[in-house]
Parts: structure tokens; sequence; C-alpha cells
């Protein structure tokens, strides 16, 4: 048995780290929430430099052509640093959607500046308040032209393309939509994590050309939803073991009572229990991790599962690294709020938890009702 | 990244499976699979007659402790052939539970600790189900502190050399099926609590040996107390130097933390089996949206706790040493089915009261395991001791004050209210 990463892929996920440990400190996230910047432009496009956002793209489209395991360990080290880049809405979304649905063509157009990171793409498909849900998708499509209103967009602000659900005429299909084109208008929103902000988009008559078979897009959506959800889990892992270290090093910086407060059991036993979730989070993502790179038919389930606990971990270890901190975690100048901040965003931005965990019910059932389940 | 067996795994495998098919009591299978919690459920037949019946036929087909040196009565195997053995001995492995402790702690000790002559005599009637072994380490004033212990071995005053020991064991698993145990005891109360203390093994059968069950909190016995009155133990049966038996019971204590892949059960199948056939006044009860996202918490955490263990397995199987992520297993499976227990009463109403199996939805199982996990959130380090271990031994952080650390044992006060 062999369950877990390769060695190549632990020394990529060691040269990401040490990468981002050096052009992604806190203090470049913290540009990015103080309003200077709408994303680390200069880190993102490093990024694309050094293969990192084209490692799961086929070398034919521009991509490195490594997989998804190398991936899924860039993800991590991506969420470990909570780096402020439109990597989810890019890689794991629009990339994602075009690998799975695009032509020929549109792979040809888009992927390779997909994986340099010269074009960023998002993922369009909530309108509003509520769950989505196949028929709260109201946008509509017209002789290939998009009119409706997409919120929040992850990323809207500064994606030049997006992959918009909408309906032509019937059930739900996948358009792309050049957002610097015609007939787009955005308007950037406050949200709880400006590192990667949300924004509005409205289309009217905006050109949109299909992605993928009339009728199909809510499946689409669907599966490549859930191959997010693995590659999001593993930045949840990476968050949940930095505030996991950031609350453990405090402890034992901070003295309280002529002791590191890390002595008192009441401190070190919220410290050992953000350990447990981590380490579940982490052996479910890996769960994750093998389904996505073998296409197994468990993906669904593996999908959610991951998703679950590692939303779960990531909630669990921000908000208790806060409590280690005390006061000083409360303040601005503190890098908690930050981590606090992206668990709550990615918590939310593919869905909300109750929305995974009832698919993890359904596909567990699904999954007990095939005779033939492994 | 795969689940597969190496080919040298896949051999042992199947090896492995073809004599466990041939062998084992196909019998007792139905009856095993729905064994209760805290007991192998066996009723048609005596368990202890069964159980050493197939480790017998184990030992006489080299198939007895696996871990264990051939010379001992074991097979010299690898520990990914332990964990591979224990996939398929599968549901007959609950026909061990008898041996845990001697093959898993006992003889671990004894092989560490004691002369070859020693072990050549204990050791292979051990390994063969022969004889019954049991721990004899808990005490009522010393459980979490268990260095605490006070049960006293002093020399006899006829110059023989023996040893007169008195006191009282608690939580002693099998105690009264047991032939042969080991026993921590307090030599020296003069010195600091970890410095004073020596192993011996014993032979349960001596005079002065009183085993009286425990009645537990859930209506079962499975511990027992044993009493210690004038009990004489030749020095011969000592285990490491006088004064040594802490670093003797850490030889024990490690080889308990090392069974991996034995995953723990936290009643999550049991659970959604039950979910998915239950009828409410709303329909099934999987369709509530309040049971799916409960049901859904606990998935994952069954989830986590089975990937955990294949982590390990594929440590094992590259040779490696699991990491501490293992030391998680039981902090999580006991407190979740305890959980999860009291959730399947509350979705059965006020007949969730009822524990009779003819009466109870589900054979009264949730009712069992909501009686019986209590017991599993503090045996064999309780939550907090666990919580402790991963504090210090995993993240690095200060142990714990220890007031009673460079303090004559016989100065430790005894009682919180002075």
């Amino acid at each position: 048995m062999n369950f877990d990463f390769s060695d190549d892929q632990k020394q990529l996920q060691d040269q990401a780290r040490r990468f981002l440990a050096d052009k992604c400190p806190t203090t470049a996230v913290r540009a990015v929430l103080e309003g200077g910047q709408t994303y680390d432009r200069a880190l993102w496009i490093e990024l694309g430099e050094m293969g990192f956002l084209g490692a799961a793209i086929p070398e034919e489209f521009g991509g490195v052509g490594l997989g998804h395991l190398e991936l899924c360990v860039i993800a991590e080290e991506l969420g470990r640093a909570i780096a402020p880049v439109p990597v989810s809405s890019s890689i794991y979304l629009a990339a994602e959607f075009l690998m799975a649905a695009g032509s020929e063509d549109q792979k040809r157009s888009w992927l390779p500046k997909l994986a340099s990171g010269e074009t960023i793409g998002t993922f369009a498909y909530g309108e509003g308040l509520g769950r989505v849900t196949e028929t709260s998708i109201k946008a509509t499509v017209a002789g290939g032209k998009l009119s409706g209103t997409k919120s929040p967009v992850p990323d809207g602000e500064i994606a030049d393309v997006a992959v918009v659900a909408a309906r032509d005429g019937g059930k739900v299909s996948l358009y792309l939509v050049d957002l610097n084109g015609p007939g787009v208008t955005r308007e950037t929103v406050e949200s709880i994590d400006p590192t990667r902000g949300q924004s509005v988009l409205t289309f009217k008559d905006a050109p949109a050309e299909r992605l993928g078979p009339a009728g199909e897009g809510w499946r689409l959506a669907a599966e490549v939803m859930d191959r997010a959800a693995i590659l999001l889990a593993f930045e949840q892992v990476g968050g949940s073991d930095r505030a996991l270290e950031m609350g453990r090093d405090y402890a034992l910086d901070r003295m309280a009572f002529g002791r590191p407060i890390g002595s008192f059991q009441a401190v070190k036993h919220i410290l050992a229990d953000m350990y447990v979730s981590a380490t579940l989070a982490r052996s479910n993502a890996y769960y994750g991790a093998w389904a996505l790179s073998t296409g197994s038919s468990e993906l669904p389930v593996a999908a959610a599962t991951a998703r679950v606990s590692a939303t779960q971990a990531f909630q669990h270890c921000s908000k208790n690294n806060i409590q280690v901190h005390g006061g000083m975690g409360f303040t601005w100048a503190f890098d908690c709020h930050m981590y606090y901040r992206r668990s709550n965003n990615l918590a939310l931005t593919l869905g909300s938890q109750s929305t995974w965990e009832d698919l993890l019910i359904d596909r567990l059932r699904q999954r007990n009702d095939t005779p033939a389940a492994a | 990244m795969n689940f597969d067996d190496t080919p040298e795994e896949a051999a042992f495998r199947s090896v492995a499976r073809a004599w466990i098919q041939a062998n084992a009591p196909r019998e007792l299978e139905a009856e095993l699979k729905s064994g209760g919690f805290g007991n192998n459920g066996l009723k048609s037949v005596d368990p202890i007659q069964v159980a050493k019946a197939w480790q017998k036929k184990k030992a006489e087909a080299g198939w007895a402790c696996l871990h264990w040196p051939k010379e001992y009565g074991g097979r010299g195997a690898t520990p990914i052939e332990r964990v591979i053995w224990g996939q398929e001995e599968g549901v007959y492995g609950a026909l061990s539970g008898l041996f845990i402790i001697g093959h898993g702690m006992c003889g671990p000790t004894v092989m560490a600790w004691a002369d070859e002559a020693t072990k050549e005599r204990l050791l292979p009637p051990l390994a063969s189900g022969e004889h019954i072994w049991c721990q004899l380490f808990s005490e009522p004033a010393g459980g979490s502190d268990l260095a605490g212990l006070r049960t006293a071995a002093v020399p006899a005053t006829d110059g023989s050399g023996d040893w007169i020991i008195n006191g009282q064991k608690i939580w002693t698993s099998g105690a009264q099926h047991s032939d042969y145990g080991i026993v921590i005891t307090r030599t020296d109360p003069t010195v600091p609590k970890h410095k004073g203390l020596t192993m011996f093994w014993i032979d349960m059968k001596s005079p002065g040996i009183d085993i009286r069950p425990i009645k537990q909190a859930n209506g079962q016995s499975g511990f027992n107390e044993v009493y210690f009155t004038d009990v004489r133990i030749p020095d011969s049966q000592r285990l490491g130097a006088v004064g040594q038996g802490w670093s003797v019971s850490l030889t024990t204590l490690m080889n308990e933390r090392l069974s991996i892949g034995s995953g723990m059960p936290t009643g999550f199948p049991e659970l959604f089996d039950f979910c998915m056939n239950l009828r409410t006044e709303d329909g099934l009860a999987i369709d509530d949206r309040s049971v799916r996202s409960r049901l859904a918490g606990y998935a994952v955490k069954a989830s986590g706790l089975k990937y955990t263990g294949m982590r390990a397995i594929s440590a094992l199987s590259k040779g490696e040493t699991p990491g501490p992520e293992n030391s998680i297993g039981k902090l999580v499976a006991g407190a979740t089915m305890q959980e999860l227990a009291m959730y399947a009463l509350d979705l059965q109403g006020q007949a969730g009261l009822l524990s009779d199996p003819t009466q109870a939805a589900a054979g009264a199982r949730f009712q069992q395991m909501l009686l019986r996990s209590p017991a599993t959130r503090v045996e064999g380090g309780t939550d907090e001791i666990l919580r402790n271990i991963i504090a210090e031994r995993v993240l690095g952080l200060p142990g714990d004050i220890r007031v009673d650390k460079d303090v004559a044992f016989k100065d430790i006060p005894t009682s919180g209210r002075g």
C-alpha cells in the first residue's frame, strides 16, 4: 500500500513552500488586504513562470503536464501561505472546466494563458442569497448573447474570462464569456476576505460561447466543483496546519502566571484538538487526491468528504488560533484574523458547508445502493 | 498514490487468506459478526475454549504472534504482514481478544527484560494460547498517575530473597482467566515515585491472590480487581533491576500504542444504516436535513480515521515508523461513538429508552454503545492524557509542572482536603 505522495511530489511541495516563504510572506497578503492592490500580480505571474499554475494542464495546452497530485501539494502550500491570488477561480475552476468540456479551439485559446497567469478565469454561477441549485439559475442566453446578474463572483474584478451557468430556453448550459468584451459590467463589493475579492457581474447581451454540450451545464458544474473541492481542501489543510503552528508558537513564547501559556492544560488541549481536526482533514484530503488522480468512481464521495472535513478543520484551527492568542489575536496587527478571514472565505466560496454535507449524504446513499461498490 | 499491495504483500495476503479460509471456525462467523460492544458476543459455545482452540491451530501452522521471533513461538513477520494478517483474519480476530494483553504487552515485556531460560519457558505457551496473561498496573489510587501506585513488594524476612506483595490492582482485563501476569509494585517509598518501582512476572494461581470481577456501569464484567495478601514471589521472577520498574513499564505501554491498522469503531456505519431505514412522521430519517448534517459530521470522522490508518499502513509498507497521527484514533472514536449513540436514541423518541434487545430498535445496539463508550474514553489513557501526549510529544509544548517530582513517595499528600 502506498497511500502517500511520492518523493518527487514531496520535493515539489518543498520547492513551493520555499518559494512562497520568500515571495508570499504575510506582509504580502496584508498589502492586498489593506487595499493597495486587488491581488498580488507579481506573485501570480511568478507562480505561472514556475509552472505551479500549469502543473495539471497538459503540455500541449501550455501547461507542465504533471498531474493533479502535484497540483494538490501546490494547493496545500498556497493555502498555508494564504496566497492572495485567484488560483481557485482561475486554475481549480476555469481551467478544469476547459479541460473537462472545452473544444479543441477553446482549450487552445485559453489554457496556455491560464497556465502562464497572463489571463485570469473564474466561474460565475450563483445569483444572490441562498444555496445555488439548478432551478435558482435564471441568467439566459439567446442568440449567443448572455443576460443576467451573477453574485457573488470570486475574483470577478480581475478575471478576463468567466465560465457562466445560464439557460438557453430549457436546461442549464455553460458559456465562456470574455469579461473584457461588450455587455459586461463589474462591481466589486466588500467581503469578509478582500484578499480573494468578490464582485457582482451584470451581463447585458454579452457575447457568450457555449462550453460543453447544451443542457449539460449543471452536471458539468457538479463534476468540476467536485474536483475543485478537493484542491480547495488542500488549501484548507495547509491553512489549518499553519494556524495550528501559529497557536503553538505563541503558546510557547507567551508567559502568564510565570509560565508559558502552553504549559496550561486548558491551552494544550485546545491545540491538541486542533491537531486532531487537522489530521482528520489531511487524511480525508488524501482520499480526495487519490480519487482525483485515478478518476475513481468514488470521486463524488471523496470530494464531499474531503471538503466537509477540510472546512471543519480550517474553521476550527483558525478560530482557536485566535483563542490561544487571547486579545492579541483580535488585533489587526497580528496575522490571526487573516487566516480566520480566509477560512471563512473558503468555507463558503464553493457552496456552504451544509450544501456539501447534503451532497455527502446523497452520495453515500447512492454508493450503498450500488451493489458493485468497492 | 494507491491502495495496492506490493507483490510481496500480495503474495503474503494470498497465503494468509487461503489458510484462514481452510481453517477458520466458520460455524461461528455469523455469531461473531453480531457481536456486541465489550465482548465477542459468543453465546452458543464457551468463548474461552474456542479462543484457545483457534490460537492453538494458528500456532501449529505458524500464524500465532506474527510480530514475535520464531524461537518464542512467533513468525518473525514484518509489521505490514501483521497488518495484512489482521485484515484477512477479519471477524475471527475477535476470538483473540483474550490474548491481546498477553501477546501485545506482557510478552514483549518479558522478551525485553527476562533471562533466556525464562523466555524459552514462558513465551511459547503464551504464543500458542495455552496460557493467558494479564497486566497488573492500574490501582484505585493510580490511574492516569500510574507511578502513584501503592501495591508494595518488600523482601521476605526469612532471608530467602523472596518478595512479599500486598495491595490492590484494578481494571485488570481477563485476570479471572489468566495463568500469569506482570505486576508493577513499589519497593521503595522513600525515593521519588518513579524511582521506587519494581516489575515482576507472577503466577496468578499463587496463594494470597484474590480476583473479584468488577460490575461495570454498563452491567457487564470485563475487568477485575485483584487483591494481593502476603503473596510470595521468588526474586527470579523480577523483570529488570530493583527500582527500574518504571522503565520496564514503558516497554509495555509503548507496545500498547503500537497496535496499528486495527481501526477503532465509531458506530457510523450502524447509524447510517439505521437512518436509511428509520421512518419518521416526515419520511425516512435520512431525508431530514438536520439528520443529514449530523450524519455528515460523523461520516468525515469515521472516514478520517480510516484514511489516517491507511497512511500509517503505508508508512509500515515502506519500512518507516508511522507518525504521531495514530495517537488520535481512540480520542476521536470514543467521543464520536458516545455522541452518535445518544443521537441514534434521540431519533427513536421515547422508545430510545428501551435497551431490551427484543424491543429496542437495531437490537439495542445503540443503547449498548451508549453505555459502553464512556469506558473507551478512559481505558488505556483518558482523553485528557491523550491530549497531553499530543500536545507534549507531537506539538512540543511543555510538560505539566509536577509538584511531586522530587518528593519521596511517602511524603506525597494523599487527600485533596488535607
